[in-house]
This record gives structure tokens, sequence and C-alpha cells, in this order.
């Protein structure tokens, strides 16, 4: 079963390795973001802190999100494509083919973020982590990762076309905007606020930004924790029986 | 020719399958003999495909039995899956991998095959197949005819030892379908039972040791190539005149032929080749006879179906 993941995985590297925009999008895009906030709009922003301090945890959710179209498009593919028929017909583990998308994404999640967090450093980030913060971190972004992967392989599953699959997976990167990813909920109108206050990301930012600033609150943590793993089991769940009807 | 039916490698029995209210199998029994080539011959939308994916697990039937290779389609499909292998009406193949990238993936995904053998494995399908050349580029680039190839050729992988080929000539040019049967009937010699279908009558006559004949959802025929052909008009010359008259003399000049008086056409029983053809047309000048219309006509699809059901086969489609 591993191995067979194992195999997907390394097939899926080779599509990126001959298709390498959609992984170049999904590392530089953010490291822009971060120029275009913390250059352009961080003056006007009044959140307390150095603005590359508050808005590189945001960036960082922003990062993982960021990579996700592309997943639903080429899981879509796969599926409309006759190779998936192939793969149907052999003695494999079924789902091997869904894990190997799941793993390159969060894969690519993690590249995305190093290079986010390496260019933040340089543009005078500061976060007071310890060592024990960052593995916590690390974690956190891990499970997001792998929450939002499998979430997105089953929008993927269900869309007709690869061109809807990659529409559908607009609203999870639109998302963080709603959140306090760039500012502070309480800032926000109302509506808005109550929305962006109550979403799942911004206990996931929140708890990031708690890390790196050294200090994590516990309920955060538990929030987010909880709703990385109720989107994983949804994702995994959804996938699996799309993938089955599919089948 | 001898069919081998000691030992069955695919039987089914009453098969059904609908798909909603559209009855797709309506009561299919058919047996495979080990070693051997049966064709499934039928018009698109006779329920051929349906029949594959049912046979290979694809597809789960509403009713009937099948075994594939001693197990049961429903209950075993892990090991009915690892002792075939199936080549689908659309190659496929992974676009964005190359050639041998595609053979390496399969040997990866096969249990059976030891790490150190795959290499070898690889290069001697490249070899046969005759896709050393292109083994490098990705598979998006190929042609038709060398992703048909190169479908064939992962599908091998692991050797296994029954194979589902759906139309695996449909759309191919005439040298790359004569390249597909020569590599069918290599297969066969190595021991492979092959369960093609098709929509060509000469692609069953040429590869098949017994055709079955599939119209909507029913076999209306089974036999050997030979056998079905029997049933049907053979390669004949037709001749079309312009007056009755015509006809009539040439009527009596061949004594075995059938005429159509509507159409003013004289069929006359030729095997199609150059001397038998020049026979015809000497006798014709010998009476100074000339025909308007002058064709070589070969037993097809249609033909089998006409003398089978009395429709022809895009009236079956519908």
């Amino acid at each position: 079963m591993k191995a067979h993941s194992m195999v997907m995985l390394r097939r899926n590297f080779k599509h990126i390795a001959r298709n390498p925009t959609t992984v170049f999008n999904a590392v530089l895009m953010p490291v822009v973001m971060l120029f275009m906030f913390v250059y352009m709009f961080g003056d006007a922003f009044s959140v307390g802190v150095d603005y590359v301090d508050y808005a590189t945890p945001g960036l960082i959710l922003l990062a993982v999100c960021y990579g996700l179209g592309s997943v639903a498009t080429s899981v879509n593919s796969d599926m409309t494509k006759g190779v998936i028929n192939r793969f149907k017909v052999m003695d494999i583990s079924r789902g091997a083919v869904l894990t190997g998308h799941v793993i390159a994404s969060v894969l690519t999640n993690l590249l995305a973020i190093a290079a986010l967090v390496g260019v933040a450093l340089l543009l005078g980030f500061d976060p007071s982590a310890s060592v024990l913060d960052w593995l916590g971190l690390l974690g956190i972004v891990a499970l997001l990762g792998v929450a939002l992967a499998w979430f997105t392989v089953a929008l993927g599953l269900a869309a007709k076309t690869p061109e809807t699959a990659g529409m559908a997976a607009v609203p999870l990167v639109m998302l963080p905007f709603f959140s306090s990813a760039i500012v502070p909920a309480e800032t926000m109108g109302p509506g808005l606020r109550e929305f962006a206050q109550y979403q799942p990301f911004t206990p996931i930012i929140e708890t990031l930004r708690g890390l790196l600033g050294g200090s994590p609150a516990g309920s955060d943590v538990i929030v987010a924790i909880a709703w990385c793993a109720g989107i994983a089991v949804l994702g995994y769940v959804w996938a699996s029986a799309t993938f089955t009807k599919r089948a | 020719m001898v069919v081998r039916m000691t030992n069955s490698a695919i039987t089914a029995s009453g098969l059904r399958k609908a798909f909603g209210d559209k009855v797709v199998l309506d009561g299919i029994d058919l047996e495979v003999g080990e070693g051997s080539i049966f064709s499934l011959l039928g018009p698109n939308g006779s329920g051929k495909t349906t029949t594959v994916n049912v046979l290979s697990t694809l597809t789960k039937a509403d009713g009937g039995t099948v075994r594939v290779a001693g197990h049961d389609v429903a209950t075993d499909a892990r090991a009915v899956r690892a002792a075939i292998g199936v080549t689908g009406q659309f190659a496929a193949v992974d676009e964005l991998l190359t050639g041998r990238e595609n053979l390496q993936l399969m040997v990866d995904l096969n249990r059976r095959i030891h790490a150190g053998d795959g290499k070898r494995i690889v290069t001697e399908l490249l070899e046969r197949f005759d896709l050393v050349e292109s083994a490098g580029k990705p598979a998006s680039t190929y042609s038709g005819g060398m992703r048909r190839k190169l479908d064939l050729a992962m599908t091998l992988v692991g050797d296994p030892r029954i194979i589902f080929l759906d139309e695996p000539t449909t759309g191919l040019d005439p040298r790359s379908r004569r390249t597909m049967w020569s590599i069918i009937r290599d297969l066969v010699a190595g021991g492979v039972t092959v369960f093609l279908t098709t929509q060509y009558l000469e692609e069953a006559d040429q590869l098949a040791d017994r055709v079955a004949v599939l119209d909507q959802g029913h076999l209306v025929a089974q036999g050997t190539p030979d056998e079905l052909k029997r049933q049907i008009a053979g390669t004949h010359v037709r001749l079309r005149f312009t007056t009755a008259a015509e006809l009539d003399a040439a009527a009596r000049l061949f004594p075995e032929s059938t005429r159509d008086d509507e159409a003013l056409t004289l069929r006359v029983p030729s095997d199609g080749g150059t001397a038998s053809l020049r026979a015809v047309l000497d006798r014709l000048d010998e009476y100074s006879l000339g025909a308007e219309e002058f064709s070589v006509h070969r037993p097809d699809l249609d033909d089998v179906f006409l003398a089978l059901t009395g429709r022809t086969t895009e009236v079956a489609a519908k």
C-alpha cells in the first residue's frame, strides 16, 4: 500500500518536473504577496506590531491554499483520462493514486512556505519562536496541508472537467482574505467581522501567529487542530466515496 | 482449427447489465478456452465495451456469474486483476510521462516483478514494440499507432495470462493494424488467452478461434469464423447494367450468380483475385456485354448483421 503510494508520488513529481509552472506559481505567488502587502500596504495597516511579523503567519496559510488549484485540476484530469482505468484493473491499492496527489501537494506547500519564510526573514521578519514552537508550526502546517489536500482532491473528483475543478478550488484561495491573515478581524465591518472571526482559517492563523511569536494560546491551538482534523476527515471520506463512484 | 477447450480461461453465464432503464447486456453466455483468441463482434452500442468492463472487474454486473482465470469477478476481483491485462478502447497511457517511464510505472506497480528484473522487462518491451527510438519522448507526442503499441506493451508488463483488447485497431491505419494483428498472434503463440472486441469481420476472421456476434445485448451467433461466414454471402463481384435485357443475358452467362431486377445488378461469386476477375470480364467481352459498374464486394460486419438479424448495423446502433 505504502509502496504504491510512493510510486504514484514519483509519478506526480515527474508531472511537476514536465510542467513546473504550477509549482513555480505556488512558490512565487506567496512571495509576491509578501512584497505587496509589506511594502505597498503595510504602512497603511495599523496592527500594533511590525507588519511583516503580523502578515507572515497569514501568508503561510495563503501559501498552503495557493497550491491547491493545480491539485484539483490534476486529480480531475487523472480521472477524465484513460490512465485511471488502467490503474483500476490492476492489482494495486485503490487509493494510491489519490495519496500520491496529497503527498505531492503537502511537499509543494512546505517548499512554498520555506521560500516565504526565507524571504520574510530578509525583509526583517523577527519571530521569537523556540525550536519547539517551530516544530509545532511544522506540525500544524503539515496537518492543514493534508486536510486541505484531501478536501481539494474531493473537489477535483466531484468536478466534471479539469476547468471546473480549478474553479471549485478558487474559494479556498479567497477564504484567507476574509480571515485575520492580512488585517485583524476586529478592524473589519460588521458581518464580515463575525465571518472572519468564526471561519476555520482564523484560529489556524492565530495559532501560527502565536507559535511564531513564542506564546501560542491553548484555545486557538485546540480549535485549529479540531478544524484541521474535521476538514481532513470530511475530505478523505468525500474523496473516497466519489472515487469509488467514479470507479 | 482445433479449439482447446479443455480449460476455460473465461466463462460467463446469464450476464446482465442495465444502466438506468437501458438494458445493455441481456443474458450473455460465453466460454473462452485457454490459449485461444475469442472475438466479440458487434456494431457501436451493441454492448462490447460493457462486456469487457464486466469481465475485467471494472463494472459490476446486475446478474449472472463470471469466472476469469478460475476466480469469481464479483467476490475475488483482486485475484482476477492479478491475472489479467486490459487494453481499453482509448489508450490508457500517462501523456506527461515518456514511453519508458510509462512502462517503468507498470513495473513499479506490479507486485510480482522482482526489483532487479524491471529494467530488462522495460527494455525488452520497448524493443518488441519497436518503440526504442521514441522511448525518451512524452507519450503526448506519439502517433495513434504508437500510443496503442505503448498501451499494449504496458498491459503486457508482468506477463498476464489473459488479455482483454477492446477494439485494438479502431482508428488505426492499415499498416498499424497489421502490426497489431501480428503482435496479437505472437501473444497467443506464447499461450496467452486473448478476448478481443472488434467492429471488423475481417479482423475476427484473421485472428479469432471463435467469434460471437453481439446485437443489442444478445449474442445472436457464436462459432468459428468459417461457420459464421457460411451463413453469409462470400466475396463476390457486383455488376450493374443499364437495361433489363443486358441483365438477362449476363445472368445466363453466370449460372451461379444471383440477380436483383430492381437495381439491375448481378452478384457473381468470386475470390476477388485478378485471375477470377479477368475470367468474369473475359466472359462478358466474349458476348459483347458491358456492365455500367463493376465492384468487388467483401463481406463485412454489415453483411453478417443483415444475414443474422435482418437489420443493418446502422439500424442496430439506434
